[in-house]
């Protein structure tokens, strides 16, 4: 009997430049024909409109938190989510998006006060594991291609998709 | 649809996080808002007491898609401060560098994003494994065009993102012309895929016609994204250096980044490959205009949605213009151009992907910088994306919630925005309106 289970998974892009997102699109001219065969992109914003975030095997997350309502967001993925991997130096580390959190107050000028009480920005940026349980992380700006696919293959493997 | 209200919480298929509210009240429009959602890094604020060297590298960062088009802005920028003149190996080698991103970046855009918009369908994840199906045969056309751009851009600068060759004054290492024969098989490999491309996106009856405005760089010996000065369609020319003198920025306050006017009119305007087309379509690489000359006719055009078909014809133009580099070009060793830190200002302005992007540093006599301002595409694109919007809405309110609904996001989709650009710089001059 052919095994027709696919790995269910999610892409999610906090506060970052997507550099990481950009990468993948790039890596799937070559891999996308394969991976459609074994992969299901239940959540992928930028490729796909009918998006979900229930039963993910893995999310994949890229970039660093920056609000209460980005916070509420990850934590309701890693509710959804067997595994997590942190995806790219923002998520892993927090640099560079958390850049803000080194400015001393004389640097907080009015035009940057405005931002962050016009919108719900935390008092400092995070990253991913602050928050959540990591259970991979593929670090580089952008991720390192090769762990990636590692990563990808290590989680194909445990549920058995060849 | 009389009355009721469209939210869009997500936009998809875009770069970065957008939405769109809209209210409607007895057939009338009384409320639009494009909400730009992406959470502001303030870069321009942390590049401040940076030395100029880190600067390029550092604000490469504010875009994973065009972060060619930043580090070349910024070293554009800090070159002028120093007062450097980079040499026309580098100059030659930036363009080439550059052509490769416009390839990729444009066949993102075009094939991953407005594709399944032309194909009637969700996403290319959709699209079956079918070689006789015309969405397969595109898809499969836009990996080998994408990887071409991406080989290029590698080749030259060392990678499609966050590239660490290109540097103020020249190359950290110039590149190995072995590749370049093979680089021009590639290059001319794909042009019949990329003129399948502009005919399938010319194929579109799309239509949204608005009385625009547009702006971009003009070099009037070539079509060029890098050197110029700033044209608009109502006949002004001014210099680089003159650039932010030509408008005004507008808060809008539920969005995370500022709009932009023009200074005297205070009239929207539109940047991007449309308005490049537009106002340089003579100036569009010879070998290119005859191979589409048909498409070309459709220029100068006022309907937004032919921003793509522009992008797939500039493809076209960085393919033929690579290909007239590399079979030129004869590469010599050269130094970086350096010189003792001094005190200065300068202005960057190239056209990145979506339009025209300006960077300008001030650097102190220590040669730390002291100031720096960014002016992205995106957000000079803000007000026009709402009027447009504004208008298809009132002049289609007949139609089913889910019809607007599919086609405001191809509205927007059409722009090629950029959220991640648009939020993580900080105005110097900040005009309450």
């Amino acid at each position: 009997m052919t095994n027709t289970k696919k790995l269910v998974i999610g892409w999610f892009s906090f506060t970052c430049c997507e550099d990481s997102t950009i990468l993948l699109t790039e890596m799937l001219n070559e891999h996308l024909s394969d991976w459609v065969k074994k992969i299901e992109f239940r959540y992928f914003k930028a490729l796909k409109s009918d998006n979900s975030i229930v039963d993910l095997d893995v999310a994949f997350v890229e970039g660093a938190i920056s609000s209460p309502s980005q916070e509420a967001e990850l934590k309701k993925i890693r509710e959804n989510s067997k595994y997590l991997v942190a995806i790219g130096s923002c998520a892993v580390t927090g640099q560079p998006s958390s850049c803000r959190n080194s400015l001393v107050p004389e640097e907080i000028n009015y035009k940057i006060s405005w931002y962050l009480s016009h919108f719900d920005y935390s008092k400092n940026v995070q990253k991913i594991e602050d928050f959540v349980k990591v259970d991979d992380m593929v670090s580089g700006c952008p991720m390192e291609s090769k762990h990636f696919l590692e990563v990808v293959t290590k989680y194909l493997t445990l549920f058995n998709i060849n | 649809m009389h009355s009721g209200e469209i939210t869009i919480e997500n936009i998809t298929k875009i770069e970065g996080s957008a939405g769109l509210s809209v209210k409607i009240e007895d057939g009338k429009v009384t409320d639009l808002k494009f909400l730009i959602k992406d959470y502001r890094r303030f870069y321009t604020q942390a590049v401040k007491g940076k030395p100029l060297i880190a600067v390029p590298s550092f604000l490469s960062r504010i875009c994973g898609t065009c972060s060619i088009a930043h580090l070349l802005c910024a070293i554009e920028a800090l070159e002028k401060s120093q007062n450097i003149s980079p040499s026309e190996q580098t100059m030659k080698l930036r363009r080439l560098a550059y052509d490769g991103l416009m390839i990729r970046d444009h066949a993102l855009h075009l094939y991953f994003f407005v594709l399944p918009d032309l194909l009637g369908i969700d996403s290319i994840l959709d699209i079956p494994e079918d070689h006789d199906n015309f969405g397969h045969q595109l898809l499969h056309d836009s990996f080998e065009i994408k990887k071409v751009g991406s080989d290029l851009t590698t080749a030259i600068a060392g990678a499609i993102i966050h590239a660490p060759l290109p540097t103020i004054g020249g190359f950290l290492k110039t590149p190995d012309e072995t590749l370049f024969p093979q680089l021009i098989s590639q290059l001319e490999g794909i042009r019949g895929l990329v003129l399948r491309g502009i005919e399938a996106f010319a194929s579109t009856n799309d239509q949204l016609v608005r009385n625009s405005d547009y702006l971009a760089l003009r070099n009037d010996s070539n079509y060029d994204f890098l050197v110029g000065d700033v044209i608009n369609s109502s006949g002004k020319r001014i210099s680089e250096e003159n650039y932010h003198a030509f408008m005004n920025s507008v808060i809008i306050p539920y969005s995370q980044a500022e709009g932009y006017v023009f200074s005297d009119t205070k009239e929207d305007y539109l940047v991007g490959a449309l308005a490049r087309v537009n106002l340089n379509k003579d100036l569009i690489n010879k070998r290119t205009s005859n191979d589409a000359e048909k498409y070309l006719r459709i220029f100068p055009s006022n309907n937004v949605y032919h921003n793509n078909l522009a992008q797939a014809i500039e493809i076209l133009n960085c393919v033929d213009d690579a290909v007239e580099i590399l079979n030129t070009i004869h590469i010599v060793p050269e130094k970086i151009i350096s010189s003792a830190p001094t005190a200065g200002i300068g202005v960057g302005v190239i056209e990145a992907p979506r339009g025209t992007l300006y960077h300008k540093v001030e650097v102190d006599a220590k040669g730390l910088v002291s100031d720096y301002d960014v002016i992205v595409p995106t957000a000079q694109n803000q007000i026009n994306i709402e009027n447009d919007l504004k208008k298809y809405f009132q002049e289609n309110l007949s139609k089913e919630k889910d019809v607007l609904r599919l086609e405001a996001e191809k509205i927007i989709r059409a722009y090629d925005p950029c959220m991640s650009c648009a939020t993580n710089f900080l105005k110097i001059e900040w005009i309450e309106e």
